[in-house]
């Protein structure tokens, strides 16, 4: 007889590992770094933007937080490491982004508080009201930010100081790249614990959560924290990446528009942001390249149009192509994928 | 220092006009409209084609614009809004951004990106001087309207027989179903009156706000701090919201001007801390 905590601990450790489709999904990624050199620039923001959905897909999809008001963090850090360079405080790029990241996790840390109370239109209000907040910061002290002519003049460092930055974003990608995976994979690490599988519950049922001694609030403020320090260290790594950080950072739009990377992709299975980044980019780039003033409208219209179609039937399709894609890696690789645990597979 | 009150004043009473439409919906259908904004500057495009372009009067136009907007809102609520009332928040609030979305580019490729002005009649501009304190004509006239409007709303929310079924409606949806009230169809007019009020505000406050495609965005936070702060349930929670907004706006700018905008912000935030629900908010029902 297995008590439940192993039972918890199998079932965990089932859903960990990684499957043939996770493997063949990262070797595709770090094979585009050889195969379209002449796309590393778009790719690169496509990369940004991804680890910056995964950051709202934490709160999103795990915890059930909606925010408009991610890009605080991510402009945060992205002007914090942006002085770092400029004032040559912190010359290496990568102790300035993690320390960027830091700064992010610790404003989302004390804003978690205020997110905790209140209905969805109150975290609503609160999360836009402190990305604006920070915003209107940045536009008057313009003597420290630059104002509305955004951060000039900073000059990154060679990462590790071995790779400097190349023109064509050579660098800029894999360095990216590598920043993505990595915090991809804590992460994954993070929902796929025993804290990850509390979220859920309290996703499902806050109420019930609670009352089975989940500690609501504390996991909440944590996940928060964590969530806030994955966006900055996309807003790091945009600033140096383009060597250059404007009050942009914190728009609106910029919010908004990561909430239809995750539409897009699908929400609660961490890959959502990844691949709804790539398909975001794209679009927005061949849709600007149509009309170029008028490119909103249409991500507009996508938006509208998921809503109405229905999220979880566009989900529902996403994960029917996901299930036939995973049978399809399955049979390349000729082992099963589903090995061991049948007998309590029906929880 | 009376000046700016009175300023104040005359722009909290036209946040008013524009974001009454929005606490209403919000409250009875438990609708997150982020494109509220976009309705006004609707009414704001329509006035600036009406009066600059077709030579209507001014006094003529707003009420034109109302009607517009409000055809324009009846129409959206029909055939797109009646979907989404009972998705969940997320759903929501993509849907009203993208046609946020939708309106900037669409306004932007009709009319231009450049700032629009109404050209207001004569008698209009200029200034009144009483008592040592100035008064803009333009201003006097936006809280007389305004005014009338807040009043004509008090009367018919609380003495018709439809301010009647809508409160019923905001207060238990279920029960007033149950009672034999249609609630999609006072809905459906609600919304419709909420936008065409929007448009009217619109139409006023191209002077004051500034008109271009970009308004549904600049004041979406002025709404939706109007709609938090005032809560959801009457309609003299938001007006007092409004105004305290407007005055705190108009004198923090003046006061302040290199803070701006900050001081609301911070405001709205110490409110939504300190109560959730709203400043003047009964204890919700539901």
């Amino acid at each position: 007889m297995a008590s439940v905590a192993e039972d918890v601990a199998a079932y965990l450790a089932r859903r960990a590992r990684w499957s043939p489709l996770e493997i063949a999904f990262w070797i595709c990624a770090f094979a585009t770094i050889w195969l379209f050199p002449g796309k590393h620039l778009i790719l690169t923001e496509a990369a940004i933007l991804a680890l910056f959905a995964l950051s709202l897909d934490l709160i999103l999809g795990y915890a059930g937080i909606i925010s408009l008001g991610q890009a605080a963090f991510f402009g945060l850090a992205g002007y914090c490491s942006g002085l770092l360079a400029k004032y040559g405080l912190v010359n290496e790029p990568v102790i300035a982004l993690i320390l960027s990241g830091f700064v992010a996790a610790a404003l989302g840390f004390v804003t978690s508080f205020l997110v905790l109370r209140g209905s969805d239109l109150t975290r609503l209000m609160v999360t836009l009201g402190v990305a604006l907040l920070l915003g209107e910061l940045a536009n008057r002290f313009s003597n420290i930010t630059g104002g509305a002519d955004g951060l000039q003049g900073v000059t990154i460092a060679p990462v590790l100081g071995l790779f400097r930055f190349d023109l064509y974003g050579h660098t800029g990608y894999i360095y990216c790249l590598v920043v993505l995976f990595i915090s991809f994979i804590v992460a994954r690490r993070i929902v796929y614990s025993p804290f990850g599988l509390s979220l859920r519950s309290l996703k499902g049922n806050t109420l019930r959560a609670a009352a089975i001694g989940i500690p609501v609030k504390r996991r909440l403020v944590a996940i928060y924290t964590v969530s806030a320090g994955f966006a900055g260290l996309a807003g790091a790594l945009l600033t140096q990446t383009t060597a250059f950080c404007s009050l942009d950072v914190f728009s609106l739009d910029r919010s908004a528009d990561l909430l239809l990377v995750l539409i897009i992709g699908g929400t609660g299975y961490l890959y959502g942001g990844l691949i709804g980044a790539v398909i975001y980019k794209f679009l927005q780039d061949w849709i600007a390249s149509l009309t170029p003033q008028y490119w909103q409208f249409w991500i507009g219209f996508v938006l509208v149009v998921i809503v109405l179609v229905g999220r979880e039937r566009v989900e529902e399709w996403g994960r029917a192509l996901r299930a036939s894609l995973a049978r399809l890696g399955a049979r390349v690789f000729a082992r099963p994928v589903a090995i061991g645990g049948a007998a309590s597979d029906g929880r | 220092m009376l000046t700016i009150l009175f300023d104040g004043i005359a722009y909290g009473m036209l946040l008013f006009v524009l974001a009454c439409g929005l606490s209403v919906t919000l409250g009875l259908m438990n609708l997150i409209n982020l494109a509220h904004g976009a309705f006004a500057m609707a009414g704001g495009y329509c006035t600036v084609i009406l009066v600059n372009r077709v030579g209507v009067p001014f006094i003529l136009g707003l009420p034109i614009a109302f009607l517009v907007t409000a055809a324009l809102g009846g129409l959206f609520e029909r055939t797109l809004y009646v979907h989404v009332y009972r998705r969940s928040h997320l759903d929501q609030v993509l849907f009203t951004i993208g046609i946020v979305f939708m309106s900037v580019a669409a306004v932007d490729y009709v009319m231009g990106s450049s700032q629009q002005f109404v050209i207001i009649p004569q008698a209009l501009q200029g200034q009144f001087i009483v008592f040592g304190i100035g008064m803009s004509k333009y201003r006097l006239l936006i809280i007389l309207i305004c005014g009338l409007l807040t009043i004509g709303l008090q009367l018919m929310i609380a003495k018709t027989r439809f301010g009647s079924r809508l409160r019923a409606a905001v207060d238990d949806q279920r029960v007033a179903r149950g009672l034999g009230i249609n609630v999609g169809a006072v809905f459906a007019v609600t919304f419709a009156f909420g936008s065409g009020l929007a448009g009217l505000g619109g139409a006023l406050g191209a002077e004051i706000l500034g008109l271009d495609p970009t308004f549904p965005l600049k004041y979406l936070i002025y709404f939706l701090i109007v709609v938090t702060v005032g809560g959801t349930t009457s309609i003299t929670g938001p007006f007092l919201a409004s105004i305290l907004l407007g005055i705190a706006d108009v004198a923090g700018k003046y006061y302040m001007p290199k803070l701006g905008a900050f001081v609301i912000y911070t405001i709205m935030i110490v409110v939504l801390i300190w109560r959730p629900q709203g400043l003047f908010a009964r204890s919700a029902a539901r």
